[in-house]
């Protein structure tokens, strides 16, 4: 038997078996990654570049990249994925740039959320929706 | 003094007035079936530079008859507007009078009679006069093919799209954009790429690997004493529209922030006018232009609208030029000291009865048709009703397609893509292999047949539902909704993803879609390497052979709400 659209159905169905978790309890693991992260300070939205596509070609690598002069450190969460954690990048004082790009797994449709820890232990805040879909009707 | 964006309101003003004039002077002409090639080619040589524009051929060399949408909503900031208004109301908007030519080129409204009186449209020979015209007047007007120029006929297939690309190298293309032409593979367009005498443009296109430039993001032309920069930009999805395996070292996307790397370094680099073609789509490049600054004129593609008038977005002038070769459109621009001041546009239609064929171009496609002729054009059957596809819902092709596949696959419920492409036949008309290859042609046109959950067909319709309803441009794709046969539903578009789609139903009984319950489903255009059965051309000629005469049964099966 042919599974048509089998791989993309895997992405699919994995958005689905996602939203049995209950919808509260994910919202709260990205919050607490955040919060854990930032120390539940406030964020601002400037001098932060996040770049992600809007719809991924591959939702099981997924390429962002995080632009934010002056950072000592930079994390990145997957606010859909049952791990929202992606990674931490840190900057020491002879980094030439605060630039960090890597490629992310995302499970389904969601937020991606970049923080920035500034020099003085301030923080800012960038985010993107990206879409994982079945897609496949192109005019 | 008078700002740059007067001068480009005035110009809009002048381009509606013209239009206006010119379309009531057609009526008549027309009703005393007297138009001719000269009216049709008309035009009051403007400014400095000319763009011959062009988009969406999908390999017609062929006149063809195309009906017009008749539904294709507009939703969020889009409602209402163009291209999101048919008919009635377009005709209206336009200020066209019904029944006239240009209502036959721009509308569905009583498409059969209309066709019959005023023959089909487009055709290659017929488009390169009017290129052949306008060189006439501006001998170094550029020539730009905003792409989906080498898929959609049965000689485009059977050749890899080399008729198309012999047709556009004779045109005079001087540059060209891409969507389509990747399902041929990344190979073969390097192969074509490799000895093209134009560009093969497009700034979004990267190596997936190391996550850079692949492609020509643009070229500079010096046309009329002016340097011309023309950026492409080829369709954002194609990994998700299409079956990425066939173009697995490049990565696409909208990319804005390139996008406006790019203007601004041949802006640095001192060119007076900055062109996108591009292959977004309408209300892509509509959000594009209004976030990415200096790009002067847009000319829009994939999404196959036709605008008689272009649409102004900020400073900058988008230009909807339709789809299978009905349309060119001519956009005269006077540039002066690095600025655009002003433009003269005519979106000029291709009536193949009224417009007199290139010889040139003429043989040409003959000669590419010859090796082919007898199977192209065996007759398969007759049709008694209006086959059409376009359309956001079920058009009558597609109709009969799921009727092909239910009953030659032996399924419960039939799925067929919701493209774009796929020109029209008139009632009374002779059904033809060719004419279901310009439905259907295509490199993974294997018709499948596997289960699928009630609760996966619902995913299925959501997630397409999306791509086209979703109220933020960016994350539509510009496709219609796929066709179901053998099942009902209904769609709320106002709503979000997830909450679009209730009332699935087996039409055959009546009953409710079970989610956990599996169903025979049967369909075509997988984008999955490896997908299994007969060609969907074979299974639909299987069928009208059997039938005879296609007689269709009004679908009533999509109940649309949230308008």
């Amino acid at each position: 038997m042919n599974l048509s659209r089998r791989d993309a159905l895997v992405l699919a169905m994995g958005g689905v078996a996602a939203s049995f978790l209950p919808q509260a309890a994910l919202a709260d693991a990205a919050a607490d990654a955040i919060a854990a992260f930032t120390g539940g300070a406030a964020t601002a939205t400037d001098g932060i570049k996040l770049d992600a596509p809007e719809i991924a070609e591959n939702g099981n690598g997924v390429p962002v990249g995080v632009d934010a002069p002056g950072a000592v450190s930079i994390a990145i969460f997957a606010t859909g994925n049952p791990t929202p954690g992606v990674a931490t990048f840190n900057f020491g004082p002879a980094a030439g740039s605060q630039f960090a790009s890597t490629r992310i797994r995302l499970s389904k449709t969601q937020d991606v959320v970049a923080i920035a820890k500034m020099a003085d232990g301030s923080f800012k805040q960038a985010q993107a929706t990206v879409k994982v879909t079945i897609g496949g009707c192109g005019g | 003094m008078i700002s740059r964006r007067e001068f480009i309101q005035a110009s809009l003003a002048a381009s509606t007035i013209l239009g206006a004039s010119g379309l009531s002077r057609w009526s008549r002409a027309m009703a005393q079936q007297s138009l001719t090639q000269d009216q049709l080619l008309e035009f009051d040589t403007f400014g400095n530079v000319t763009l011959i524009h062009i988009t969406d051929i999908h390999a017609q060399a062929k006149p063809i008859y195309f009906r017009e949408p008749e539904i294709n909503l507009g939703v969020g900031d889009a409602l209402g507007q163009p291209p999101h208004v048919v008919g009635k109301d377009f005709l209206k908007m336009f200020n066209i009078e019904p029944n006239t030519p240009e209502a036959y080129a721009l509308t569905y409204d009583n498409f059969s009679d209309l066709a019959k009186a005023y023959g089909k449209m487009g055709g290659m020979d017929r488009v390169a006069t009017v290129v052949k015209s306008i060189k006439a007047d501006r001998p170094d007007a550029l020539v730009l093919d905003g792409g989906d120029t080498w898929h959609g006929s049965m000689t485009s297939l059977l050749t890899k799209g080399q008729d198309m690309v012999n047709i556009m190298n004779q045109l005079g293309t001087d540059a060209m954009t891409s969507h389509w032409e990747w399902t041929f593979g990344q190979d073969r367009v390097k192969e074509i790429v490799e000895g093209l005498p134009f560009p093969f443009l497009g700034a979004n296109i990267f190596d997936v690997e190391w996550d850079e430039p692949a492609f020509e993001p643009y070229k500079i032309f010096e046309r009329g004493g002016v340097r011309v920069a023309v950026i492409g930009q080829a369709f954002p999805y194609m990994p998700i529209a299409n079956p990425k395996w066939m173009f697995p070292d490049f990565s696409f996307g909208i990319r804005e922030e390139r996008m406006q790397e790019v203007v601004d370094e041949v802006r640095a680099e001192g060119v007076d006018l900055v062109v996108c073609l591009s292959h977004n789509g309408f209300d892509v490049d509509k959000k594009m232009v209004s976030r990415v600054k200096g790009i002067d004129v847009i000319l829009t593609g994939h999404t196959h609208d036709a605008c008689p008038e272009p649409i102004l977005v900020g400073d900058t002038i988008l230009i909807a030029s339709g789809s299978n070769g009905k349309f060119v459109s001519r956009v005269d621009l006077d540039v002066r000291d690095g600025q655009m001041m002003g433009f003269r546009h005519k979106l000029i239609p291709i009536f193949s009865d009224v417009i007199t064929p290139d010889a040139d171009m003429a043989a040409l496609i003959d000669n590419e048709r010859a090796p082919y002729k007898e199977q192209l054009e065996e007759v398969v059957g007759q049709t008694e009703d209006l086959l059409y596809r376009r359309g956001n819902f079920n058009g009558t092709w597609d109709d009969l397609i799921c009727e092909a596949i239910l009953s030659e696959r032996d399924a419960e419920i039939a799925m067929s893509p919701g493209v774009r492409w796929g020109t029209t036949l008139l009632p009374g008309d002779n059904i033809t292999r060719e004419d279901i290859h310009n439905a259907t042609s295509m490199t993974y046109g294997a018709c499948y047949r596997t289960e699928m959950t009630g609760e996966t067909i619902h995913t299925i319709l959501e997630d397409v539902a999306d791509n086209i309803f979703n109220t933020d441009p960016y994350y539509q794709q510009g496709g219609d909704m796929v066709r179901i046969g053998g099942m009902g539903y209904h769609i709320d578009v106002s709503k979000p993803i997830g909450e679009r789609i209730s009332n699935m139903t087996l039409l055959k009984d009546g009953s409710e879609i079970d989610p956990a319950r599996s169903y025979v489903v049967a369909g075509w255009a997988s984008v999955n390497e490896g997908t299994e059965g007969p060609q969907i051309w074979d299974v639909i000629e299987n069928h009208v052979k059997k039938i005879g005469t296609v007689k269709l049964q009004p679908n009533t099966s999509v109940v649309v709400t949230g308008v």
